[in-house]
């Protein structure tokens, strides 16, 4: 399988990227703090006040590597990228098939019968392994709900259906997500999904690590030569990566909302990492986002087993693989898309 | 415009399309190109070429890294090398040979005896002459060796040709056939997957499914 590179997250205040040969150099008030070949990477994400040099800009776009320029909170704000890749074919027929309503919504069925599935497991694991520390009771309750609704969502008969199931899952499943924080539980209240600015420590969580899994998704599709902003189960909006959205879908529970429940049950992150505003937005300090992007990374070397691949592979490489599957079915070579199930 | 002129075939891209069809139409049809370390030799031996000198004497001449190409089959390419003989009469070419360069020791396999056969096609035309024979360089050995460009040859060559016109127009990409003795050595196996573009996607999802809702 594919070498598995690393996304470099730049989050110094003030920090210049420049090229240097064959490497990417990142300079702090003028120093030398790390120097990495460019074939080990595959992406760069800078949080805040970065700047980049326009050779490194270039460099980057002649071998793929995409820059993503966030806000220090994680707010999407630029890219840059080279030349899109050639593949003309696979974009065309990728608007088809987004144009079409049977195509796109055999697409969104399966992805959302996978995100459901994924938020599922994500519940009977917690039932499993904390059984005792729970109310079982109510997480059985919220399972047999989505249940129901994986079951009805193959009859499913437009996208607007489609959508209705995936938001009535969604909110079963936030709905007892306070249950699977086991530790710390004062300083990480959670009453339900709030963004746009999150307003509590666990929503903050959240949300930053949604931003981060987003940028993966949205390099994965372009590495492939898919166009991120067209999307199947989300509506293009312009400046919006509705592909890299719906692909999101699979992967929330299961990487994203997993990664912050370990985060606070084993007391890696702490109340003293976050910030209330006046307005009540809650911010994350650079060290707590160094701590989630760092587990964040670290997880991405852990193995998984993909049951339509039928092998275990690096967390990190699903990214590609999933994009590359959506890019095999658009193309015809299969008769569907086979999304991420975690088992 | 005919259609062999307005999609002209790469001679390089012979080689992919006899290592594997669907190969030829991921790079060519769909642009996928993983860097791999022959591409990489390729482009220093690339360099090396144009740095060698140009040989010239009143009735021979080295051309290097000559532009080739044969409207008649649809074809553009580069020679590494081609030699011309000139008549001491009229000064017009009277034998063309083309000499491609190798950079390893290994003989000249069928691969590149197509290549060959093709730069000859281009050259046949251009020249107006006919070619039966080119030469193998070895860089390593200093060495040439000949090869003939017989019949045989040239049928299978223009068949390769004719296939890879017929996945040109019809802009499809051939289905994966998983053989382990080439895939596991295909530097685009990651992209290709293989081994499961015959795998039911609909098979698969009744199946997780089912196994979700017994969970
Ligand atoms: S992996 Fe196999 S089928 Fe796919 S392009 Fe390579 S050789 Fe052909």
């Amino acid at each position: 399988m594919r070498k598995l590179l690393n996304t470099l997250y730049v989050s110094s205040q003030g920090a210049y990227l420049r090229k240097e040969g064959e490497t990417v150099v990142v300079e702090v008030g003028g120093e030398k703090k790390l120097q990495l070949p460019i074939h080990t990477i595959s992406s760069i994400v800078c949080f805040g006040n970065v700047m980049c040099s326009p050779f490194l800009m270039g460099f980057c776009a002649e071998r793929s590597v995409a820059i993503s320029f966030l806000s220090e909170r994680g707010a999407f704000l630029a890219s840059a990228r080279g030349a899109v890749s050639g593949n003309v074919l696979l974009r065309r027929e990728h608007y088809r098939k987004a144009d079409d309503a049977d195509s796109s919504l055999s697409i969104a069925i399966n992805i959302v019968k996978a995100k459901l599935s994924n938020s599922l497991a994500v519940i009977h694991r917690a039932i499993r392994d904390h059984g005792a520390k729970i109310n079982v009771n109510l997480l059985k309750d919220a399972a047999n709900k989505i249940k129901r609704l994986i079951k009805t969502l193959s009859d499913a008969k437009d996208l607007d259906e489609v959508r209705g199931y995936e938001g009535e899952g969604s909110y079963e499943y936030f709905a007892v997500f306070d249950q699977l924080i086991l530790e710390q539980k004062e300083d990480f209240v959670f009453n339900g999904r709030n963004r746009r600015p999150p307003l509590d420590n666990v929503n903050a969580t959240l949300s930053f690590a949604y931003v981060i899994l987003s940028h993966d998704l949205r390099s994965a599709l372009e590495s492939v030569g898919l166009d991120p902003q067209v999307g199947f189960l989300h509506r293009d909006r312009s400046g919006r990566h509705s592909l890299a959205l719906d692909m999101m879908e699979e992967f929330r529970s299961v990487i994203a909302d997993r990664l912050v429940l370990s985060l606070i049950n084993r007391r890696q992150i702490a109340k003293k990492e976050f910030a209330k505003s006046a307005s009540g937005a809650v911010t994350i300090s650079d060290s707590g986002r160094k701590t989630i992007l760092t587990e964040y990374q670290n997880r991405k070397q852990e193995e998984i087993f993909h049951p339509y691949i039928d092998e275990k592979v690096k967390i990190g490489q699903l990214f590609f693989i999933q994009a590359n599957l959506l890019a095999r079915h658009i193309r015809g070579d299969i008769d569907g898309y086979p999304p991420f199930f975690w088992r | 415009m005919r259609e062999s002129e307005a999609d002209p075939i790469l001679i390089s891209a012979l080689q992919h399309a006899m290592f594997c069809e669907r190969q030829y139409a991921l790079i060519h049809l769909e642009q996928i190109w993983e860097e791999n370390r022959f591409t990489a030799e390729g482009r220093v031996l690339h360099e090396r070429v144009h740095t060698e000198h140009k040989e010239s004497r009143r009735l021979f001449r080295q051309e290097y890294d000559m532009s080739a190409r044969s409207p008649k089959l649809g074809l553009v390419g580069k020679c590494d090398l081609v030699e011309i003989w000139l008549d001491p009469k009229t000064k017009q070419p009277v034998r063309v040979n083309p000499v491609e360069f190798k950079r390893g020791r290994k003989k000249a396999n069928d691969v590149d005896r197509v290549q060959l056969c093709a730069q000859a096609l281009c050259l046949e035309e251009t020249f107006n002459l006919p070619i039966d024979a080119g030469e193998f360089y070895y860089l390593q050995e200093r060495r040439r060796v000949g090869a003939n460009i017989d019949d045989s040859l040239r049928a299978r060559t223009i068949a390769l040709i004719d296939k890879i016109r017929a996945i040109n127009i019809s802009r499809k990409t051939p289905i994966a056939i998983y053989d382990k003795k080439k895939c596991d050595r295909c530097s685009l196996i990651d992209f290709c997957m293989p081994k499961y573009a015959a795998k039911s996607v609909n098979r698969y999802m009744r199946y997780q499914t089912a196994k979700t809702l017994e969970s």
